[in-house]
């Protein structure tokens, strides 16, 4: 038998912020008081806030301890369906990090940040490029604004042509922030079902399609890691009533290179540099979810908008028709920074291989697992395969237990009951960033685990066993929050 | 989950679709969710509930029921005014779970309509109905 | 390729499994139609080496600290990130996780995000906070859909002196609703004009940023009252949360919801983004509150941890009918502010913001006498309004070559203050380098 990654160490203990600390340390070097004090009404002014006071070292080591309890890419393979968590390069960190982009003020007049503005400007260049699209807006912060940016660019679309409409054609297969970000620009989503070989078709769009329909927001490769093959159909079908096709791009990592955005019929397509574009994903943020558009939808984009005037680059308010600012300045510039790093250390062959790769990976696991896991819908995938729990139908164990025990042998799990029209689901996303025998061992312990879910599955049911904390009380949580200390 | 020959189903109660059941009690009618509806939840967590005094129309949502990771609204089977609620779930929605058509029920309304219950389904056919959905 | 591990031979074999020729043929069920026939033109593949000397040469060309000297806050401050701040946010155990849906394997995310929603709620006196939200200008935009839900009215009252940006993020946002924003007008001392709040009809919410965009500190106590007056929330914004290290929370002047822009807690400029969206509010309201939230819990064997809780309000469960559809947030913006508060504690905080104040005092001060008027004469904390003397246009841009960037001109925010321009001062700023602008401006 393989050796698995899942082992014991030595993890401390550590207590909470204000379990520890004493009145009077100090953390941080005070800057010298060099000006006399000037004091304010004492009614307008308290005695500091109620938070522990630390030494240097306090700090160091509590986060320090706090970090070993946690999982990342850096860690190990994280097969995250959906969330493409590829390794994160290291000079990107540095790059972004270099005083003068992290110093940037953003109201700094503009002969003074050319360099930021350029880097705007390129950025949307190199990414209108990768996709087809004809321009970009790098604002949104992250995908699901996005999402709402595409939105809201449909909604001032619409209202252009003079036409009111209230409903938007939603999968049933897609991410949850797709009907959110809908239904906040006052579109109420239309569900359709996808076909029995888990993509949409068109007479199912052309049933609810009608001029009361903005458009549709499809997620291309769709969540069940397949290619929506009638996108163009379905795209002829929305624009003969008027409507817009948006696509959700979280899955843009499987198609670099391979599809062309800007011919498929797409006219609003939202990219998360924090997936395909290698950016970390912070233990939950912050991204950047650029939202690229054909060109009779860039009047609507966000401002201010990078133009280059007299051969200085500047911002410009000059779009009348624009749905205003997503963000209180121009989105999360240290993240595309990352993005760009990325993008220019992988250039065009690279970008298009990376795509080939984290497919081929997501098919070779689906081969080399399909006789043990129930594969729904068997025909290649792209980037992430998509399995479930069926075979241990009548066991007590389930796709969680089975995501739990992956944690024993040094993997995070894949995503799990999602996407929701399928059973169980077990959604593995390797990436192309993988090298092979880790792949193996995936698939290795996926095959272990399967076996001990069908011969023990109440030891299963312990798992894990080796993580810092067990499985947690999750409805206590929720019946009785306790949210601060 | 439980199979369902291993829940209960009252004979004196009657059921939706939906999962609600009712009982008339005097000028009310109270209601709340089978056993069926609380096992296929899981943990309840969470349970809203409209005020008193407010009108409903059958099938109006008049509340939400949560687990942790899921959501299902209640559809009132009778059309009325709600008469009480059971403020205990607010601190112990858990007797949802274990006492679902004790305890564990949701609110009482006064019908507006005449008989509306006697459309609702028997013991048999809602059991029926569950099996077919199995 | 380094980030590309797999050898020919490996792909070959793996090819071999798949049961295809090539990597062309992965992409075979995908309609012509739809393909890409030409290569993409991209830039590149540049080295570490050469994409470093690219990079560096545009990041030159930006006018930061310490070489410029930047008088300007307006919603992104400069202040000193502790080394350890910087240092303990690279560890790539927090930088490179995902969202902590598996908590056995996120508890350092987890417990970290619990300590920064109590160090925020105890910063502003309020019973709770979320772990995060984008930016203070989509918070302030969330906050008045949240008090929207809860009170089910459709009008909400932002005054005029909440940073401009903010204000057309909430525009934007409220653009294809029904919902009405009513304009509450500026005062001659600066600060926003109280007397129309109890008179608005169908008031979801008042919102008040304190201190407001000309750096003055809002009598928030008794906006507060007027909102109760009207059964509207009272929401409160910030753009420079330092300041709470000095001044009475929003919480205990009743605040409903609080909200706000994170970035001077230990996150650096960066050109605008990414900073942090806090949301804080009562226990009350949490069910209606947007974003993810950690709580506390017991494992099988009564260990303390943590986990993501509440869920029930998120997008991935209620969908069209979530709180909010954020999804992704700003963490480890998060992590790095509860990291700040860590390293300063309350007595630093409080030490470090009256620093803020007093040397913003010193520079209000000298350019006063140096012929500069004060227009708003209320109290500020580290940024305030002055009215130019004649031709100070042409000093600016003279500045400007010398390496000062002499405040923010107010005139394209608010065209009625033509001559007015915010200055900030924090600690980066010693005394002899306001010494010098002033020297510069008088001269």
């Amino acid at each position: 038998m393989k050796e698995f990654l899942g082992a014991r160490g030595l993890v401390l203990n550590e207590p909470l912020l204000w379990e520890k600390g004493k009145k009077g340390r100090m953390g941080f070097s005070l800057p010298r008081r060099d000006v006399e004090s000037s004091p304010l009404h004492k009614d307008l002014t308290n005695e500091g806030p109620d938070i522990p006071d630390q030494s240097e070292m306090d700090v160091v080591r509590h986060y320090t301890r706090l970090s070993q309890w946690n999982f990342g890419v850096d860690t190990g393979m994280y097969p995250l369906g959906s969330c493409t968590m590829k390794y994160n390069p290291k000079v990107n960190e540095r790059l972004a990090a270099l005083p003068g982009f992290a110093g940037a003020h953003p109201m700094l007049p503009h002969q003074l940040s050319q360099g930021a503005l350029r880097l705007i400007k390129e950025l949307e260049g190199l990414l209108s490029e990768i996709t087809g699209m004809d321009a970009v807006t790098l604002q949104p912060a992250a995908g699901a604004q996005g999402e709402l940016t595409g939105m809201l660019l449909m909604h001032a679309y619409h209202k252009s042509q003079g036409s009111v409409r209230s409903k938007i054609i939603i999968p049933d297969t897609a991410h949850g922030t797709n009907p959110s970000s809908a239904a906040l620009c006052g579109y109420k989503p239309v569900p359709i079902k996808s076909n029995e070989e888990g993509i949409l078709s068109g007479d199912v769009v052309a049933q609810v399609m009608d001029e009361e329909t903005a458009g549709i927001m499809v997620t291309n490769p769709n969540t069940l890691g397949l290619f929506e093959e009638n996108i163009r159909n379905i795209a002829e079908i929305v624009h003969s009533k008027g409507g817009l096709v948006y696509c959700d791009g979280a899955n843009m990592n499987a198609v670099m290179g391979i599809v062309h955005m800007g011919k498929i019929g797409v006219d609003i397509l939202h990219l998360n540099l924090h997936k395909t574009f290698s950016t970390p994903h912070g233990g939950g943020g912050p991204g950047s979810g650029p939202v690229c558009v054909k060109a009779q939808l860039e009047p609507f984009l966000p401002v201010p908008r990078v133009v280059k005037k007299k051969g200085q680059y500047i911002f410009s308010e000059k779009f009348p028709e624009s749905i205003g600012k997503v963000q209180a300045f121009f989105g999360n510039f240290g993240v595309m920074l990352k993005a760009y790093a990325y993008i220019m250390s992988m250039g065009s062959d690279n970008l298009k291989k990376a795509s080939q790769l984290a497919v081929l990976n997501a098919n070779y696991i689906k081969e080399k697992l399909k006789d043990i896991y129930h594969l729904p819908y068997d025909r290649p995938c792209m980037h992430e395969c998509v399995f479930t729990d069926k075979f241990l139908k009548a066991n007590k164990a389930t796709t969680l237990d089975l995501a739990k025990g992956l944690m024993d042998y040094g993997f995070h799990p894949p995503t799990i009951y999602f996407p929701l029209v399928v059973n169980g689901a077990i959604m593995i996303e390797p990436t192309e960033t993988e090298c092979k025998e880790d792949i193996d061992l995936l698939i290795e312990a996926l095959k272990v685990l399967a076996d001990e879910a069908l011969k023990d599955p109440a030891s299963l049911q312990e798992a894990p066993k080796k993580t810092k904390v067990r499985r947690l009380d999750e409805t206590t949580a929720a019946r009785q929050p306790c949210l601060t200390g | 989950m439980k199979e369902i020959q291993e829940l209960k189903f009252p004979e004196d109660l009657r059921y939706t679709e939906d999962h609600e059941w009712a009982l008339s009690e005097g000028e009310g009618i109270k209601i709340g969710i089978s056993d069926y509806a609380q096992d296929q939840l899981g943990d309840i967590v969470f349970v809203e509930l409209p005020q008193k005094g407010d009108r409903f129309e059958k099938g109006g949502e008049f509340g939400t029921v949560e687990s942790v990771k899921a959501v299902a609204e209640l559809l009132i089977p009778i059309s009325g005014e709600i008469l009480t609620v059971n403020s205990t779930l607010d601190g112990s929605p858990e007797l949802v779970n274990k006492d679902p058509y004790g305890d564990g029920w949701m609110v009482e309304i006064k019908p507006s309509e005449s008989d509306e219950l006697g459309t609702m389904m028997i013991r048999d056919t809602y059991v029926q109905f569950l099996k077919g959905k199995k | 390729m380094r980030y590309l591990p797999h050898t020919p031979e490996e792909i070959t074999s793996m090819l071999n499994v798949v049961g295809i020729k090539d990597l062309e043929a992965l992409f075979s069920i995908i309609p012509g139609d739809c393909r890409r026939h030409e290569d993409m033109e991209l830039p590149g593949p540049f080295t570490e080496w050469e994409l470093t000397d690219k990079m560096s040469a545009m990041a030159e060309t930006i006018g930061t600290s310490p070489e410029y000297k930047v008088f300007i806050g307006a919603g992104s401050y400069q202040h000193h990130i502790p080394s350890t701040v910087t240092y303990l946010l690279q560890r790539s155990e927090f930088s490179t996780s995902y969202t902590p849906y598996q908590p056995e394997m996120s508890q350092g995310t987890l417990q970290g995000l619990y300590e920064y929603q109590t160090l925020i709620s105890r910063l502003l006196g309020m019973e709770t906070a979320n772990a995060s939200l984008y930016d203070g200008a989509s918070a302030l935009a969330e906050a008045l859909l949240m008090a929207i839900r809860i009170t089910r009215r459709k009008k909400v009252a932002l005054s005029t002196l909440i940073h401009p940006l903010h204000r057309q993020v909430v525009k934007t946002y409220f653009e294809p609703t029904d919902y009405e924003i009513v304009e509450l007008p500026r005062l001659e001392n600066g600060l926003t004009d109280p007397s129309s709040v109890t008179e608005i009809e169908d008031l979801a919410a008042v919102a008040i940023q304190s201190p407001n965009f000309f750096g003055c500190i809002e009598d928030l106590g008794a906006f507060g009252e007027s909102a109760l007056k009207n059964s509207a929330l009272f929401v409160t914004s910030f753009t420079e949360a330092l300041a709470y290290g000095l001044l009475k929370n929003p919480g205990s002047m009743g605040a409903d919801i609080v909200c706000g822009e994170g970035q001077s807690l230990g996150i650096p400029c960066s050109y605008g983004g990414p900073g942090l969206g806090i949301f804080a509010t009562k226990m009350k309201h949490v069910r209606n509150m947007p974003g993810r939230l950690v709580g506390q819990t017991t494992d099988v064997e009564g260990r303390r941890g943590f986990v993501l809780t509440l869920a029930t309000r998120e997008q991935h469960i209620r969908r069209e009918k979530a709180t909010s559809n954020i999804c992704t947030n700003n963490s480890l913006c998060a992590m790095a502010a509860a990291m700040y508060m860590a390293s300063l504690g309350g007595t630093g905080m409080h030490q470090l913001a009256l620093l803020n104040h007093d040397k913003s005092e010193y520079l209000k001060k000298a350019l006063r006498e140096s012929g500069f008027k004060i227009p708003f004469e209320s109290p500020t904390f580290n940024e305030f309004v002055v009215v130019s003397k004649a031709g100070f246009e042409k000093t600016y841009e003279q500045l400007l070559g010398k390496k000062i960037v002499a405040g923010l001109p107010l005139v394209s925010f608010y065209p009625d203050l033509v001559d007015h321009y915010l200055f900030c001062v924090t600690e980066t700023i010693s005394k002899e380098e306001i010494d010098i602008l002033v020297r510069e401006v008088k001269a």
